[in-house]
């Protein structure tokens, strides 16, 4: 029943002589949330930005290894990159919507990849702003800029934006850092109702937050997958004595 | 826990603290099991009134414990080895207690003989006090040393009480059979035997705790202890 979504075998990368991710092998269940930890620097941002292949854009960066996305390699030199990210969205850590009303920002994803017609865009927004919880706070206003919702929200509609294209995966950098404690609640309450339909990855360096919404944990050091498990045994007994000290405080 | 470098701090110092009343209650549940023991074979009522009254103060300080207990994880949210300690703390404050009851029950039962001659002289209750207070030592060392090879010895040593309390009882019986005016003393005796032997089954939650907290993986005392020889005797 439970399969994998990503499964990544030996993958290095390096930001020009920067070796930042070592051999890394761990693989991704599908329909479940996935936290990754481990303190400022140790990889885990690029490991997820590697998994819709985000490092393309930074000069300098080099991949080698596998990352199969249902079985197949994301980094094939076939690999349709647009196809890729409207299968992987993300989220990043400041929410940041375009300069538009809250109605395009959703549509804008679903315009690009060619929905014209007024209905179905309507309904795709609806739907999207449902799924992230937003929707009966800004029905009414749909039209008005989007800048103008609070932080909470704008991240909300960020994830609404995300998910108006139908993806697969939901890639989250740290999604509720610039957020407060209601706002973060919220997002973790949202986090735990989509993996019901998306496979989520999520870094954080709020390791409450990964033992509270995450199925699987994931900890990184040094640009390596030092430990990777049930979440419930990686916060109660860690296998690993780099995971037990970093989780406990005792460095990082 | 907030990972942060004074939270790391205040969290080992409030650790501290509880660990040491841990110990506390510990020789307070020892002296529990020694007075009952001591003012049984001496027949002296006031020990035995001492060893009941001091009850109250080992149920305040196990309250004591739960309370700190609870403001850790309120303040700290312990994680892995920091959980399993709080959580082990826990639930070895309440077998401490409970042996502290019993040593308080032994001297209850105590008192109801004092008025009359022993119908034998004490070898084995004594003795089976003072395993327990051996294997009472013995966990708190291993507790605090986070020592899980002494806590499964500490396991082990169980057989001994328990052997101990089938003998009693043999002897006993014996006695009743041949006189029925022993029964009553004899009933008592019994009595403060099977408390001891209890208590000695909480000493070994204690280690089964150590074991859990240290290591992760939960064990079985009876792993530790030789083969059950019959369930019947």
């Amino acid at each position: 029943m439970e399969k994998d979504k990503f499964s990544v075998r030996d993958l290095d990368l390096f930001y020009g002589s920067n070796h930042a991710l070592k051999k890394i092998n761990l693989q991704v269940p599908e329909r479940s949330v996935t936290a990754l930890i481990g303190p400022s620097g140790c990889g885990k941002s690029s490991f997820l930005r590697c998994l819709n292949r985000m490092n393309d854009f930074i000069p300098g960066c080099s991949v080698t290894g596998r990352v199969e996305l249902d079985g197949s390699d994301i980094y094939d030199a076939g690999t349709d990159l647009i196809h890729l990210r409207r299968r992987v969205g993300m989220v990043f850590q400041r929410p940041n919507p375009f300069p538009m009303s809250i109605f395009d920002n959703v549509a804008y994803g679903p315009r690009l990849h060619g929905d014209r017609d007024r209905n179905t865009l309507r309904d795709i927004v609806e739907e999207s702003l449902r799924v992230s919880a937003l929707w009966n706070e800004v029905r009414d206003i749909l039209h008005s800029p989007a800048l103008a919702l609070s932080g909470g929200q704008q991240q909300r509609l960020c994830i609404a934006r995300a998910v108006a294209v139908q993806p697969e995966v939901l890639l989250m950098d740290e999604p509720t850092s610039a957020l407060d404690p209601m706002a973060t609640a919220r997002i973790e309450e949202l986090v735990r109702e989509l993996r019901t339909r998306y496979t989520v990855v999520i870094v954080t360096h709020n390791m409450q937050q990964a033992a509270r919404i995450s199925d699987t944990t994931d900890f990184f050091l040094s640009g390596e997958m030092v430990e990777s498990g049930p979440t419930q045994q990686m916060f109660t007994s860690p296998r690993d004595k780099r995971t037990e000290d970093y989780i406990t405080g005792r460095f990082g | 826990m907030a990972n942060s470098l004074t939270g790391r701090k205040e969290f080992d110092e409030s650790l501290l603290r509880i660990e040491q009343n841990l110990l506390k209650l510990g020789s307070l549940a020892e002296e529990a099991i020694a007075g009952a023991i001591w003012a049984l074979q001496k027949q002296d009522d006031a020990l035995a009134l001492k060893v009941i009254e001091g009850d109250d103060v080992l149920d305040d300080l196990t309250q004591e414990i739960n309370e700190q207990a609870l403001m850790m994880i309120a303040r700290f949210q312990p994680v892995a080895l920091d959980l399993r300690t709080i959580s082990s703390i826990l639930h070895m404050s309440t077998d401490l207690e409970r042996i502290g009851d019993l040593g308080s029950g032994v001297a209850k039962v105590a008192r109801k003989i004092f008025h009359e001659p022993l119908i034998k002289p004490l070898i084995d209750i004594p003795r089976m006090g003072e395993r327990i207070r051996e294997m009472i030592d013995a966990a708190l060392k291993a507790f605090m040393n986070r020592d899980c090879a002494l806590a499964r010895e500490v396991c082990a040593m169980d057989d001994e009480v328990d052997d101990l309390d089938r003998q009693i009882f043999r002897e006993l019986l014996m006695l009743m059979m041949q006189n029925p005016r022993n029964i009553e003393q004899a009933t008592h005796l019994i009595l403060i035997s099977r408390n001891l032997e209890r208590a000695g089954d909480h000493v070994t939650n204690l280690c089964e705790h150590i074991v859990y907290m240290t290591t992760g993986t939960f064990i079985k005392a009876g792993d530790f202890r030789r083969p059950h020889e019959g369930k019947n005797e």
